[in-house]
């Protein structure tokens, strides 16, 4: 760690840690509900724990994108964060925000809009939250010493994800005009500029710890976030297909979706080669399996996955099913938690200055909850397709397909297991760092 | 090789002519296909007000409309068509609790005016115009070339 400012970090890191163990709570919930066991229905009926599941992902990854962002800048600028103060302001509110929002998913205050579930007036709180937020990066760049294109690009990422959760915030009669702006905000997130906040932080990751050239593998950085919004922007036509919007989006969603695997397969490549090229092997042996990691699990699960029932005649028949549910899981693991990973993991021993680089119970945090996940994909994926053929297709009813892939819900729930021990361990290291302390900065010659 | 600036303008480039195209085909969807698809002169108040407690109670976290929301509860776009009103209402009126193999609904307990209203909203959706979707099973075929 070169400044102090960015030990702001680490509190965010916490946060995430701590919302995302809730939200696994909420996923068990759900996984027993569709093996037949919704035995806290009168508590937390189903809608309530999908809400809080979704909602906390969400939260959990903006508050890492966050910490990130806050470790990075003051390194790229070479300038302290203008005001750590507010930036801990913004963390309470961010927490507060969060937390009335999941207490109130439990008493019916909501919007029931998919991943948009937090009512308005606190939509209004998390706009200002963010426009904080952005004022302390946005400053600190400013005076900055430097204004890098990793800098940039993850800025920009920030700044297009606030203007766009707006769309969502419009009131609309029309259900089809109100799911068209839903995608605004949540395909154009993921599979837009998400994926600028990735490709940042990756590319700052890669700088680290590969010693490669800043120059070649920022220009690369802009190839990739290039690929992203040619494909991904027009992409947004995959979710247009069947919701009354036109025939137009059968055909420009169809090829433009088709082509977003693209940016991942570049982020995939240019990781691995990177890795290969770079000289210096940084002794953090962790922060590179995650970071490799990222690269590689986001191209399954987002491009392959994604893929996979993007073509309208697939779609067709997968639209609204488990199947997406499959997609879903992995997507956001392999791109968003993982790379979220990967910077805690490479900043926790620079903020604490203990350097426990490599050790067995981090490797298999790293590994279980890799491949518990891997399978908690593949549950929902046989239950997906299964549902597929029955209803979809032969046109038996939704119940009676339900009771029929019940199995794969026992195995979801037994690979989510693993998951979970993979997630705890991950959280034991976490801990055992201890806080931050400006003991652990060194100071540039 | 490629150079920075390059691999910068492909990046602006890319994304102010997607975007504006993106605009554009917005505009033709919200100005032309919309309006014509969903029917929209038929958005009364009721249809309105349906909508607002399909809000409002987030049925959307259990059932699918349109192919969004979730996969606990069936897909009720041509609920209307499947089940017919009398069916729907029942299961929005109930005080008891009610769990269809042993799928348990929320016993919401609407009043006959909000159940009314959820199922103009219902009727209102299924004649949205969404390129085929649901598509036709084998089921269904088969039924209608056997008549
Ligand atoms: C990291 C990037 C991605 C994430 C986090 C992600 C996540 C998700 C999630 C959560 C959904 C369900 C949305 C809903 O129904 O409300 C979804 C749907 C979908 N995704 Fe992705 N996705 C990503 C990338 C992609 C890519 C690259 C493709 C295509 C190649 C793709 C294709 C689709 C399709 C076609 C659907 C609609 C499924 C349906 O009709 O039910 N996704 N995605
Ligand atoms: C303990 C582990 C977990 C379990 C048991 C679990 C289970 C579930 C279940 C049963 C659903 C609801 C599907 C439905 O509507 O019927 C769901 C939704 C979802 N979960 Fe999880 N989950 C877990 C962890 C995660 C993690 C770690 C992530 C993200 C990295 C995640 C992301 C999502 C998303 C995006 C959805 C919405 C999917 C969609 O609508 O297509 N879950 N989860
Ligand atoms: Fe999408």
């Amino acid at each position: 760690m070169k400044y102090q400012s960015q030990k702001v970090a680490y509190w965010f890191f916490a946060l995430s840690m701590l919302l995302l163990a809730l939200q696994l709570i909420y996923g068990f919930i759900m996984g027993f509900a569709h093996m037949g066991y919704d035995v806290l229905h009168d508590f937390i009926p189903f809608n309530t724990a999908r809400a809080v599941h979704t909602n906390l992902l969400v939260v959990w990854l903006l508050s890492g994108f966050m910490g990130a962002a806050y470790y990075i800048i003051p390194e790229e600028a070479q300038h302290e964060l203008v005001s750590v103060k507010l930036a801990y302001i913004q963390l309470i509110t961010l927490a507060l925000v969060g937390v009335v929002a999941i207490v109130g998913f439990h008493f019916n205050y909501w919007e029931g809009r998919k991943f948009l579930e937090i009512p308005r007036p606190l939509d209004y709180l998390v706009v200002v939250n963010v426009l904080t937020f952005l004022g302390i990066i946005i400053a600190t760049l400013y005076k900055g010493k430097q204004r890098t294109t990793t800098s940039l690009v993850l800025t920009m990422g920030l700044l297009f994800a606030a203007l766009l959760y707006l769309p969502g915030m419009i009131w609309f009669d029309n259900q089809t005009m109100d799911s068209f702006f839903r995608w605004w905000v949540v395909h154009l997130w993921v599979e837009g500029v998400w994926e600028l906040i990735m490709g940042g932080i990756l590319a700052f990751l890669l700088i680290k710890i590969t010693g490669v050239d800043r120059e070649v593998i920022e220009k690369w950085l802009y190839v990739i976030v290039g690929l992203t919004f040619i494909s991904g922007i027009l992409g947004t036509g995959h979710h247009y297909y069947y919701i009354g919007a036109g025939k137009v989006w059968l055909i420009v969603g169809g090829v433009f979706s088709a082509l977003e695997p693209l940016a991942f397969l570049a982020m995939a490549l240019f990781t691995v080669s990177m890795y290969r090229k770079g000289e210096k092997k940084h002794p953090n042996k962790m922060a590179l399996n995650w970071t490799l990691g990222t690269a590689i699990v986001s191209f399954v699960g987002a491009g392959l996955l994604g893929l996979a029932h993007t073509l309208p005649s697939v779609n067709m028949y997968t639209h609204g099913t488990l199947v997406t549910a499959m997609h879903g899981h992995l997507a956001f693991w392999g791109a968003y938690a993982m790379i979220v990973f990967a910077i805690i993991v490479y900043a926790m021993p620079n903020m604490t200055g203990r350097k426990f680089y490599d050790s067995n119970r981090g490797q298999l945090a790293f590994w279980l909850s890799n491949i518990g996940m891997v399978g908690m994909t593949v549950a929902f994926g046989v239950a997906g397709v299964a549902q597929v053929y029955m209803e979809r297709i032969m046109g038996l009813e939704f119940g009676v397909v339900q009771d029929e892939i019940k199995v794969h819900f026992l195995i979801l729930v037994l690979c989510a297991t693993m998951f979970t021990v993979g997630i705890a361990l991950f959280m034991y290291e976490f801990i055992k760092y201890g806080r931050p302390t400006d003991e652990a900065l060194e100071i540039e010659q | 090789m490629l150079s920075k600036s390059q691999a910068r303008t492909f990046f602006l480039g890319g994304t102010v002519v997607s975007f504006g195209v993106f605009l554009w085909l917005t505009w033709t969807t919200i100005a032309k296909e919309v309006p014509k698809n969903t029917h929209s002169e038929n958005l009364t108040e009721e249809v309105i007000r349906g909508k607002v407690l399909w809000e409002e109670n987030n049925c959307m976290g259990c059932h699918t409309i349109m192919g969004e929301g979730a996969y606990y509860a069936p897909e009720l776009t041509k609920v209307v068509e499947r089940r017919g009103e009398g069916y729907i209402k029942a299961a929005l009126m109930t005080t008891e609790p009610w769990s269809p193999r042993g799928r348990k609904m929320v016993a919401y307990g609407f009043s006959n005016a909000e159940a009314d209203d959820l199922v103009v909203f219902f009727e209102w959706v299924g004649k949205v115009d969404l390129n085929g979707f649901p598509a036709k099973t084998e089921y269904e075929t088969k039924k209608a070339s056997n008549k």
